[in-house]
């Protein structure tokens, strides 16, 4: 490789910066959730319970190259019998303009507590999800998402 | 939107009784988030599919409330034990009050 490859590549890389740079300059024009919203949305489910770490699992892209169309898939750990079970599945994100995005309700019926859709991104950010189990005890669990091209009709 | 929605399920016809069955579900529909502005600048209102279920035999088995951030022509997919012959319900509700449902019949043999 000749320093003037790597020199180009710089360049690139400084230009590509400053294009950032100048995006997140503009994005607050429109406003976002935070980590805070995204408490606040937790609190008014849970109040102040404590959250368990383990037996959720999100499955979400490390990196979504369109925020318009990004799969999620939640799969709780759980026997899913009529004493035991998942009632309920919450998946935020706190990058988005509202925090929420989707609701889950698992009957025993379902035999797994799994289920996936696709949502939207507006940028980078982490997806939050919290298992609210029958006898209920909460488990949370976090995921960041690298997204390319943010899907904010934008 | 130009068409009307239209409901795609995916459930096996036969199961084995206790076998997990997957369910796969698609809706056309644009799924405007009320973020969006037009041409104009006026923004465009909200109209989602906000909530979907899923009954079999009229009983609930399934719920998903959906929010803005689901992209546009929801997919949706979940399990289901395979205990009884009977039939699937699947419903659609969207924020104009209109329910789009599906229906699927499942053998348990």
């Amino acid at each position: 490789m000749s320093w003037t490859t790597v020199a180009t590549t710089r360049r690139e890389t400084l230009t590509l910066a400053g294009i950032a740079g100048l995006a997140a300059l503009l994005a607050p024009r429109m406003s976002f959730a935070d980590e805070a919203t995204v408490a606040a949305e937790i609190k008014k489910l849970y109040g102040d319970k404590k959250f368990d770490s383990g037996k959720v699992k999100l499955d979400v892209p490390e990196i979504a190259e369109n925020g318009l169309v990004v799969p999620v898939n939640v799969e709780v750990e759980s026997p899913m019998t009529e004493t035991d079970y998942v009632k309920a599945v919450h998946v935020f994100a706190d990058g988005n303009p509202l925090p929420g995005i989707v609701s889950y309700k698992f009957t025993p019926a379902c035999g797994k507590a799994a289920a996936s859709t696709r949502m939207r991104l507006a940028q980078t950010q982490n997806i939050i999800c919290i298992a609210e189990m029958s006898n209920g005890s909460l488990y949370m669990t976090k995921s960041n998402v690298k997204v390319t091209i943010g899907g904010c009709g934008g | 939107m130009a068409t009307a929605p239209t409901p795609r399920v995916r459930v096996p016809a036969q199961a084995k009784p206790g076998e997990l069955i997957e369910i796969k579900t698609l809706i056309s529909h644009e799924m405007e988030s009320g973020q969006r502005k037009d041409a104009a600048g006026k923004i465009v209102p909200r109209k989602i599919i906000n909530t979907f279920v899923a009954e079999f035999n009229g009983k609930m088995v399934f719920e998903a409330e959906w929010n803005p951030a689901i992209s546009a022509n929801p997919y949706q997919s979940f399990f289901y034990k395979a205990a009884e012959t009977g039939e699937f319900t699947f419903t659609w509700k969207d924020d104009d009050g209109s329910n789009y449902t599906a229906k699927n019949k499942l053998t348990v043999a």
